[in-house]
This record gives structure tokens, C-alpha cells and sequence, in this order.
């Protein structure tokens, strides 16, 4: 199993699709409950698994371009086929998913074998019918959206008009009409006339939930913006600009790095923006542009060691978060296979572990706690025992239930809400 | 994976100029933290994968923090690199050495000004190609001795392993020195040739001037011209040629 480096639920939470280093795709979809034991929830089972992008070469540049799977983003469904967008660093291909479970039979021409039957032999004819067949799910590459990106794609997000969606690479954002692939209209360029003078990328962008002529963005040096595509072509110029000022005393050299927002995503309401900078998550208002209303600090105890996770440049590590269905409660990985959530309301937070080692199946997790003073308390973790290698960075929150996608490296976990 | 080991002092907004002779001690003072920072951050840019294109958002940042390294001592009037002696044996987790040569008076005097890096050093990339996974935690560990005398900088290393990166931290500085002062903005113009625009691209027009990456394959070929003169032709030889060996490998 190669390391899994995207993770998306669908628009019901019916499917769960995982991207991986090597360019596959595996999709995961929930059974239905069944009516014997209604206290069990449907599990989820591998669906469908499809090679999406193959490694290339850039000749030009003497380059390879990595097959890994940056993004996985889902259509709404509209037919009985599904579709999804992934993209790696350069290319996004919609890939339609469906099954197939009857197949024709009594052909006139050929046998059951395909072999073409001799029309001499043919005393009478017959109508094909359709009879059953085992399940057999096909997924086809339906448009292949290329050469439209200099830079690496960290993003890709689906407008709410199902029509376009946008892709964005370091420095430039592209809009695309899906049923285009030879074109696709520039709407952010923050590329300088002089790369010497390059001092900010594009590190995140999202469609707004509602509002099809909305998108924020978000940058390595902590702000965001938000533009408003109807009022002009070239969305240069924000429609509105969050950016919290620096805490003086917090400084130091490590102050830009940590504050590169690495994930941006809209609350589902449409009224919220959660960012995720190294150490915190962020949540604000749209209405409010000069500070967050809620910061959340994901793993603090780190501040200490930033000059060491700059020497094993950990600190660029690219966390997500994520919101739950109701806005309610936030998400976010760590280290060391910890992943944490926080509820916006009781303002609680809890720390768990996604590992074979430490949980049995089906058992509830035990809150973990990283202690950083001196004393150690049995359970708790101290800071220099800490897994680095062992990072969440990404997640899934189904849209309306309390279920939960963590990939840790290179395996899934899944974990539901207790049952009574 | 993560370094146990001595408990640094974070670096803060502490100024501490008269902390390098004071610096005599156990705790790196901060203007050493801070030089070895800079080092660090000098590797980190050059060393990066053969095959892949870097990070683009990495090289920033990376390249910012320089920029604020270098803004803050060209303020402090420090802007010098200091001496460092390794000592014998150098942990994973040391970033500077216990014992600190002083500057040189003259230095002092004149308040020199330390050239900046420059445009990419074409052998030490194809030599930290290989290796650059081991080459990135020797880079830590190890603090090149450097004898500032006049201009030139020598290498003065007793230790056991010198290793590629003594190597290439020499070729580093040599090539530092060699150039003019200039600010981190020289390091995105060899970036920048190596990313091409759409439109450059579209109609045919090459870069002038070479690419990091393609330094060493460009061994293979014949020794045509490779300055920005060189015409259609003689790159798209150099194209096929280069597209054969990759083919055969």
C-alpha cells in the first residue's frame, strides 16, 4: 500500500475516495444497514480501485512530474454515475464511475464465447436480453484537463454551479467549464514580472458553498483573500483581505514559516473560513477581516522545537482541517499519528491516535495527552518521544453523520460514532 | 525520527551583539544561532532533488527567512561570518560548535560585508544529487571551519569526515566569494529559468540560460554551445540525445 495523500467523502458520505503517492485511486463505499442488526452501522468496502495518473517527464525541463494524487474533490451526483476530479501536480482528469450489472445475451452473430457464429447456421432469430451479472464497477477518464499549469496544483475545488471549477498552482489560479479541456481563463496571477522579487505563493484555494462568484485564497505568508469574480476577469484585486497581525512577542525567525496557512476550507454554512497555519487552526468570520474570531492551538508545545523541525523541515509539512457537518466541531492532524478536534461550542478539545497498536477495533478511543513540563504522568506522551515521521495531514469528516476518515501514512482508519 | 539531545534556546528577538564574545560558553549566543541558521538555510536551498522540481513554496520561505537573517545583521552591523572550529565529534542535533574562533580584528575594522550566495554551483548539485538525504543531516552537524583571511576563505577541516559536503559547503563559499554582493533575489533567477512560461514555452523560445538540472546530462552530449547562443538546432540534438539516454536507462 503506498502512502495515501488525499481523502475525500462524497456529497452523501455514500463514497470515500483515497488518492496515493503512486497515482491510484481507491474508492471506498458505505453497505447498506442492514435490516437484520439496524444497530450497526454500514462499514465501508473497497468499491473501486483505478490507476488515475501515471508518472511523466517533462522533457523540456529534465523533470519528472509525480503521479502522487494531490486532490481528490467529488461531484454532486446527477445521474447514476459518479464523478470525481483528481489532480496531481500538473493535470486534473474527471473520471466517471459506474457500475455495470447486467449484460446482454443471445446475440444472432456470435455465441456466449464472442466467437462469430457462420450465418449459414443460423436457423432463426432471436431478441438479446439483458440478464444479470456480477457487480462489476468501471471507472473511465471522461476529460483530461492538461497543460494548463507551470507549478505544482495544491488545489482544486468545484464550483457551486457545477458547471466550472477551479484549479491553483503556486502562483496562478484557473477557472475551467468541465466541458472544456483545451481551455481554461486565468483568474488569479500573482506570478512577479521579476521571480527574483517572489516572496508569496498560492498555497490553498476554495469555491464558496453558495456563492458561484466567490473563492478565497490563501498564502505562505499567512493571509488570505477573497475575490469576487464578477468584477473583473483578472481577480488581482481582493474583494476582502484577512490577515491577523503579528503577536510581537511570538516573533522570531520561524514567525513567517509557521504562519504559512497550509489548508483553507468554508465552513458549510458559507459563513465561515477555517485556516490551518503550522501550530493553530483558525476560524473567521467573513464579515470580519482583521483577525480570526477562534484560534485553536493544535500542538503548542511544538513552538520550542521550531528550529529542529526546520532542520528535519518538518515545519513545512502541510496539514488539513476539516469542518463536521453541522460547523460545530473542527479537525485537524499531528504528529505522532494524533489527530485532534475541537467543538466550537463547549470550546473542549481532545487529542486521539490513529494506530493498529494502540486501539482494537471496534474499541472507543482513549483521549491522549502530550505532556511538556518535567513530570510525565502514566499515558501521557512527552515531546521528544513523539513520532515525527508518523504525521496526519490528511482528513475527512462525513457530511452528515459522525464519521471520520484519518489517513495515517500509508493506511485508512475509519472511526464512527459509538453505537448504543 | 526526531533528534533528542540538547535543549536549544529558541531563537528570539533578543539582540545580543556582544553576545559572540561572550559566546564562550555552553549556550550559543544569538548572533551564532542565528549565522548557523543562515548556513542551514543556505544548504536547504541548494540541495534539492535531482529528478523532481522543488518545492516551490519551500524555496520561499526558506529563501525569506534568509532574506530576514541577512536584513537583520546588515542592521546589527554583523554582517560577518564567524569562525567556527568543529570539535572532533559533532552530534545530530548541534548546530554550532563549542568553541568560536574570533573574528579577525581587520574584519572588525572594516566591517566587512560577507558576499551573498549566488546562482546555483553546477558540481556541487551534481555531486549532492545522490546523497542529498544524507548530505541534509551531515549539513547540521557539521560547521566548516573557515579561516577568514583577506578574501579568501580556506579550507581548514581536521576532522575524519569530510564527506561531500565539506566539499560542496567549500564550492558554496568559493563561489560566494567570487561573485559580487548580491541579495537572495539572484538564487529566483536560476529558479526562474528553470520554470518556464506558458507562453515562452508555447512559441518555441527557449531559455538562455541552462538549468541546474540539466547540468550534468548536458556532460553527455557534445561539448556545443550551451550559452544562450546556441541555436535551435544544436538544442533539439542536445534534446534527442538526452531523450536517448533516459530512454536506454
Amino acid at each position: 500500500a503506498d502512502i495515501i495523500s488525499t481523502v475525500e467523502f462524497n456529497h452523501t458520505g455514500e463514497l470515500l475516495a483515497t488518492g496515493d503517492k503512486g497515482g491510484r485511486v481507491v474508492i471506498f463505499q458505505r453497505e447498506q444497514e442492514s435490516k437484520n442488526q439496524p444497530h450497526r452501522r454500514g462499514e465501508y468496502n473497497v468499491y473501486s480501485t483505478f490507476q488515475s495518473h501515471e508518472p511523466e517527464f517533462d522533457y523540456l525541463k529534465s523533470l519528472e512530474i509525480e503521479e502522487k494524487i494531490n486532490k481528490i474533490r467529488w461531484l454532486p451526483q446527477q445521474n447514476a454515475a459518479y464523478f470525481l476530479l483528481s489532480t496531481n501536480d500538473k493535470t486534473v482528469k474527471l473520471w466517471k464511475v459506474s457500475e455495470r450489472d447486467k449484460r446482454p445475451e443471445g446475440y444472432n452473430l456470435k455465441d456466449e464465447d464472442g466467437r462469430l457464429r457462420d450465418p449459414s447456421m443460423i436457423t432463426m432469430l432471436r431478441v438479446p436480453v439483458l440478464r444479470p451479472m456480477d457487480l462489476m464497477v468501471e471507472a473511465t477518464p471522461r476529460r483530461v484537463f492538461a497543460n494548463a499549469h507551470t507549478y505544482h496544483i495544491n488545489s482544486i475545488s468545484v464550483n457551486s454551479d457545477y458547471e466550472t471549477y477551479m484549479s491553483a498552482d503556486d502562483l496562478r489560479i484557473n477557472l475551467w467549464n468541465f466541458e472544456i479541456t483545451n481551455q481554461s481563463f486565468n483568474i488569479v496571477d500573482i506570478k512577479p514580472a521579476n521571480m527574483e522579487e517572489l516572496t508569496e505563493v498560492i498555497t490553498a484555494a476554495e469555491f464558496h458553498p453558495h456563492h458561484c462568484n466567490t473563492f478565497v485564497y490563501s498564502s505562505s505568508k499567512g493571509t488570505i483573500r477573497l475575490c469576487d469574480m464578477r468584477t473583473s476577469a483578472l481577480c488581482d484585486r481582493h474583494a476582502k483581505f484577512f490577515e491577523e497581525p503579528e503577536d510581537p512577542s511570538n516573533r522570531s525567525f520561524f514567525s513567517e514559516i509557521i504562519s504559512s496557512i497550509s489548508d483553507v476550507k468554508f465552513s458549510h454554512s458559507g459563513r465561515y473560513i477555517m485556516t490551518r497555519d503550522y501550530l493553530t487552526v483558525k476560524v473567521w468570520d467573513l464579515n470580519m477581516e482583521n483577525r480570526p474570531i477562534e484560534t485553536y492551538q493544535v500542538h503548542d508545545y511544538l513552538r520550542s522545537k521550531l528550529c529542529s523541525l526546520y532542520e528535519n523541515d518538518c515545519i513545512f509539512d502541510k496539514f488539513e482541517c476539516v469542518w463536521n457537518g453541522s460547523d460545530s466541531v473542527i479537525m485537524t492532524g499531528s504528529y505522532n499519528n494524533f489527530f485532534r478536534m475541537f467543538d466550537r461550542n463547549t470550546k473542549r478539545d481532545v487529542t486521539l491516535e490513529a494506530s493498529r497498536e494502540n486501539s482494537k477495533p471496534r474499541a472507543i478511543l482513549k483521549p491522549r495527552k502530550v505532556c511538556v513540563g518535567g513530570k510525565r504522568r502514566k499515558d501521557e506522551i512527552s515531546v521528544d518521544s513523539l513520532d515525527f515521521s508518523k504525521k496526519i495531514l490528511h482528513t475527512a469528516w462525513h457530511p452528515s453523520e459522525n464519521i471520520i476518515a484519518v489517513a495515517a501514512t500509508n493506511n485508512l482508519y475509519i472511526f464512527q460514532d459509538k453505537v448504543n | 525520527m526526531f533528534v533528542r539531545g540538547l535543549k536549544r534556546k529558541c531563537f528570539d528577538g533578543e539582540e545580543d551583539i556582544e553576545g559572540t564574545l561572550a559566546g564562550i560558553k555552553a549556550i550559543p549566543s544569538y548572533n551564532l544561532q542565528r549565522q548557523s541558521l543562515l548556513d542551514m538555510s543556505l544548504v536547504k536551498l541548494q540541495l534539492c532533488h535531482m529528478l523532481v522540481e522543488p518545492n516551490l513554496c519551500r524555496s520561499v520561505l526558506i529563501a525569506n527567512t534568509v532574506r530576514q537573517i541577512q536584513e537583520e545583521m546588515t542592521q546589527d552591523g554583523t554582517w560577518q561570518m564567524i569562525n567556527t572550529q568543529s570539535t572532533g565529534q559533532a552530534s545530530l542535533d548541534r548546530l554550532v560548535s563549542t568553541d568560536i574562533l574570533c573574528r579577525s580584528s581587520r574584519e572588525q575594522a572594516e566591517g566587512k560585508h560577507v558576499p551573498g550566495y549566488s546562482t546555483f554551483n553546477k558540481d556541487f548539485e551534481g555531486d549532492q544529487a545522490q546523497d542529498s538525504s544524507e548530505t541534509m543531516s551531515t549539513a547540521s552537524s557539521v560547521q566548516a571551519p573557515r579561516n577568514l583571511q583577506s578574501n579568501v576563505w580556506e579550507m581548514e577541516n581536521p576532522q575524519e569526515n569530510k564527506g561531500n559536503f565539506q566539499k560542496s559547503l567549500d564550492q558554496i563559499f568559493e563561489t560566494l566569494d567570487n561573485k559580487s554582493p548580491n541579495s537572495v533575489e539572484d538564487l529566483f533567477s536560476e529558479v526562474d529559468n528553470s520554470y518556464y512560461d506558458l507562453d515562452t514555452m508555447l512559441t518555441g523560445m527557449m531559455s538562455n540560460t541552462k538549468m541546474g538540472h540539466c547540468d550534468g546530462l548536458e556532460t553527455f552530449s557534445s561539448p556545443t554551445t550551451t550559452t544562450s547562443n546556441s541555436n535551435c538546432k544544436s538544442d533539439l540534438n542536445e534534446l534527442d540525445h538526452i531523450v536517448e539516454i533516459l530512454v536506454e536507462s
